[in-house]
C-alpha cells in the first residue's frame, strides 16, 4: 500500500484451510493432525479442556508459531511459512494487549499507520472502529483509563480497523466478569456478522461457543472430535467426550440391541458412535428426562434446586443411579425429597458409550 | 478519654523525636562533608572572607575544560552504546529465547565481582587493539565503560521489561503489521522509557566518577584531572569534585522528577539506585518488582 492510500477498501471474506497440522513441544503433541476448514465469513469456535492444542491451532494460524508439519491455506495461498506480520489477520489476545502508551485511537489506528494510510482517513477510520464498538465517548482514553471490557472492545476495533482477511479471538472474554462478558459475547457476535470477516474464536467455555459460533469444534488432545453447528453438536454428539464436554449428561447403564437402546425402561435407537451392541452407557441430557409422579415409582428424589426459570431434580432409580433432571417451575412445585417417580425418557436417539 | 490519648500522643511525640534525629544526623553526615569541601574551596588562605577564584578557574582551566568535554563526551558514547548493546538484547531474549535470561543476567552482572585494575588488565589486548584501530583518543574508553555500567543498566532496563507484558504486545503489534525493528521501538521502548532514563543516568553517573580505568590507561578525564588538580591546586580540585558531586545528584533529582511524573500518569515505572559520581563502585541496585 501506498503512503497516500486511503483506508483499505472492504475485501471479500476467505476461506482458511488448517491441513494435517502437528505440532510437537519435544514428546508432547500439542497437535495431532488438525484439519479444519472455515468457510467464508464464518465464524467457528474451537472449544476444549486446556491443554487440547485449541491455542496452538489458532497461534499457528495467526503465524506466531510454526507447526511441525501441515499447511495454513488462508484465500487459496500457502501461508505456513509467512511471518505474522505478514499475513492480514486481526487478533484479540486473552491478556489485555492495548499499548499503553498510546490513547485508544491511537491503538486503532496502529495497523492503518503501518499500511501507510494518510492520517485524515485514518483517523476517521479509527473513530469509525469505535463508534461500532461503542467507544467513540473514550477515544483519548488511554488503557488504564479503560475497564477490562472496554479495552477487549478496543481490542477488538483495532483487529478489525485494517479490514483483515481473517479475525482471531483467543479467550477475548476469559479475564472478565460474567455480565461483562455475556454483553461483550454478543456484541463481537454482531460485529462479526456486520463486517462479515472470516473468524477462528478459541474458548474452553461452551457457552461462549454455543451462542456465539456458526460451528463448533471440540477438540480434544490435539485431535478435532467433531465440529459441527452447536445445535447438532449438543443435541447429536459423535463422541462420549463430545458429550460430556458440552452441557450436563447423565450416564445411565443401557444395552443396545439391533440398533435399539434399552434404558430406563423404555427402547431407542442408538445414535452414530455408539458401541454396536451389547452394554454400555447411554448418554442423556437432562432435559431430556422427564419425572412422572406417581406412588409405585421406582425412583426417589434426592433434592430439589430452585435455578429460576427452571428447577434442577436430583433423583435416585432402584438400580441406584444418580440422575440430574431440569424440571419447568410447574414441574418442579410440589415435589419433594423423598417422593416416589417414574423417570422417562423423551429423546429421538441416544448415543451409547462403552462402560 | 484524655487519659487514654495522652500516652498515644507521647508515644506519637517520641516517635516524632526519633525520626527528626535520625533525620538530622542522616542529613548531617552527607551534608557536612560537602559543606567542608565547600568552605575549603571558598577560603582565602592567611586572610578573611571567602573567594570563588577556585570555583572559577573550573571554567577557565583548560585541563579541567578539556577533561570535562571527554567525560560528557564519554557519557554519551557510553549511553548509546549501552542502549543499542542491551535494549534489543533483553528484548530479543524475552521474547525469543526466554531460557537464556539467566545466563544474559550472568554475562551482564559479572562485571560487578570483577576490579577494574583487573579488567584493565584483563584487557590489555583489547586495548592495545582499540588504541591501534582508533588511535590515541579517549573515545574508545567508552567501550570499556559499556562492560563497566552492564551491571547496573541491565538491571533499570530488565525492572522496566518485567513490568510490562513484552510478550503480549510484541505479538500484538506482530499481528497488526509490525515488523520486528517496529516492534522494539515503536512498541516495547515507549513503554519503557523511565527505565531507558534511569538506565541512561545511572551510566552518566558512572562515567563521570569513573577514576581507574582512565587513570590506568592515561587519558585525562574528569575524576583524573581532579586527582592531579589536587597536587598543585587543592582548592580547585575540592571545587571540582563538589561540582561533580552536584550535577550528579541533580541527574538523579532529575530522575526522580521524571519518575515521579510518569507514576502518577500512565506509566509503568522501573527504578534503581544510582551510585555517587566519586565514590566506588556502587552496591547493585534493587530490581522492584
Amino acid at each position: 500500500m501506498t503512503a497516500d492510500a486511503s483506508p483499505p477498501a472492504e475485501h471479500g471474506s476467505v476461506e482458511v484451510r488448517l491441513e494435517d497440522l502437528h505440532r510437537r513441544y519435544g514428546d508432547v503433541r500439542a497437535l495431532d493432525g488438525l484439519s479444519l476448514t472455515l468457510a467464508p465469513g464464518e465464524l467457528v469456535a474451537l472449544l476444549g479442556p486446556s491443554g487440547c492444542g485449541k491455542t496452538t491451532a489458532l497461534r499457528i494460524l495467526a503465524g506466531l508459531e510454526e507447526p511441525t508439519s501441515g499447511r495454513v491455506v488462508v484465500g487459496g495461498r500457502d501461508l505456513t511459512t509467512v511471518p505474522a506480520n505478514k499475513r492480514d489477520m486481526g487478533m484479540v489476545f486473552q491478556a489485555y494487549s492495548l499499548f499503553p502508551h498510546l490513547s485508544a485511537r491511537a491503538n486503532v489506528e496502529f495497523g492503518l499507520k503501518l499500511r501507510g494510510v494518510r492520517p485524515g482517513p485514518r483517523r476517521a477510520r479509527a473513530l469509525e472502529m469505535l463508534e461500532l464498538v461503542g467507544l467513540a465517548a473514550q477515544a483519548d482514553r488511554y488503557a488504564s483509563q479503560l475497564s477490562g471490557g472496554q479495552q477487549q472492545r478496543v481490542a477488538l476495533a483495532r483487529a478489525l480497523a485494517f479490514q483483515p482477511s481473517v479475525l482471531l479471538l483467543d479467550e477475548p472474554l476469559s479475564a472478565l466478569d460474567a455480565k461483562v462478558r455475556a454483553q461483550l459475547r454478543d456484541e463481537i457476535r454482531r460485529v462479526q456478522l456486520e463486517v462479515g470477516t472470516t473468524t477462528l474464536f478459541v474458548t474452553h467455555d461452551q457457552d461462549e461457543a454455543l451462542a456465539m459460533a456458526d460451528r463448533v469444534g471440540v477438540m480434544n488432545a490435539g485431535r478435532l472430535e467433531q465440529l459441527d453447528a452447536p445445535q447438532v453438536l449438543y443435541a447429536a454428539p459423535r463422541s462420549a467426550f463430545v458429550a460430556d464436554f458440552v452441557g450436563l449428561m447423565n450416564r445411565v447403564p443401557a444395552e443396545v440391541v439391533d440398533g435399539q437402546v434399552r434404558v430406563l425402561g423404555v427402547a431407542l435407537p442408538a445414535l452414530e458412535g455408539s458401541v454396536d451392541r451389547g452394554r454400555g452407557v447411554a448418554l442423556i441430557r437432562p432435559e431430556q428426562l422427564q419425572l412422572v409422579r406417581t406412588p409405585t415409582g421406582s425412583a426417589r428424589v434426592v433434592a430439589v434446586s430452585f435455578q429460576g426459570p427452571v428447577s434442577r431434580a436430583q433423583v435416585r432409580t432402584g438400580q441406584g443411579t444418580e440422575l440430574v433432571v431440569l424440571l419447568s417451575g410447574s414441574a418442579a412445585a410440589g415435589l419433594a425429597e423423598g417422593a416416589p417417580v417414574d423417570v422417562r425418557v423423551d429423546a429421538a436417539g441416544l448415543l451409547v458409550a462403552s462402560s | 478519654m484524655s487519659a487514654a490519648r495522652s500516652p498515644r500522643r507521647s508515644a506519637r511525640t517520641r516517635l516524632l523525636v526519633f525520626r527528626v534525629t535520625v533525620l538530622v544526623l542522616t542529613g548531617a553526615f552527607f551534608v557536612i562533608p560537602l559543606l567542608s569541601m565547600l568552605d575549603f574551596s571558598t577560603r582565602v588562605f592567611g586572610g578573611d572572607g571567602r573567594t570563588g577564584a577556585a570555583w572559577a578557574l573550573l571554567a577557565t582551566d583548560p585541563l579541567l575544560r578539556g577533561a570535562i568535554g571527554t567525560s560528557l563526551l564519554l557519557s554519551l558514547l557510553t549511553v548509546v552504546g549501552m542502549l543499542v548493546l542491551l535494549v534489543p538484547t533483553l528484548v530479543w531474549v524475552r521474547l525469543r529465547v526466554p531460557r537464556l535470561g539467566r545466563t544474559v543476567e550472568f554475562l551482564c552482572l559479572l562485571p560487578l565481582t570483577v576490579p577494574p585494575l583487573v579488567i584493565i588488565v584483563g584487557l590489555t589486548n583489547v586495548t592495545a587493539w582499540l588504541s591501534y584501530l582508533f588511535g590515541d583518543t579517549p573515545s574508545w574508553l567508552a567501550f570499556l565503560y559499556v562492560v563497566l555500567v552492564l551491571p547496573y543498566a541491565y538491571r533499570a532496563l530488565d525492572a522496566g521489561l518485567s513490568a510490562i507484558d513484552v510478550t503480549t504486545l510484541a505479538e500484538a503489534a506482530r499481528s497488526l503489521g509490525a515488523g520486528w525493528f517496529t516492534v522494539i521501538v515503536s512498541v516495547v521502548v515507549p513503554n519503557i522509557r523511565t527505565a531507558l532514563i534511569s538506565a541512561s543516568f545511572i551510566s552518566i553517573a558512572l562515567v563521570l566518577g569513573e577514576y581507574t580505568f582512565a587513570s590506568l590507561l592515561n587519558f585525562d578525564t574528569l575524576q583524573v584531572a581532579i586527582a592531579l588538580q589536587s597536587k598543585s591546586n587543592a582548592q580547585e580540585s575540592v571545587a571540582a569534585s563538589l561540582a561533580s558531586i552536584l550535577v550528579a545528584a541533580l541527574l538523579l533529582v532529575g530522575l526522580s522528577f521524571i519518575s515521579g511524573r510518569r507514576r502518577s500518569g500512565r506509566a509503568v515505572v522501573a527504578t534503581a539506585v544510582a551510585p555517587t559520581p566519586t565514590g566506588p563502585a556502587p552496591t547493585p541496585p534493587q530490581e522492584p518488582r
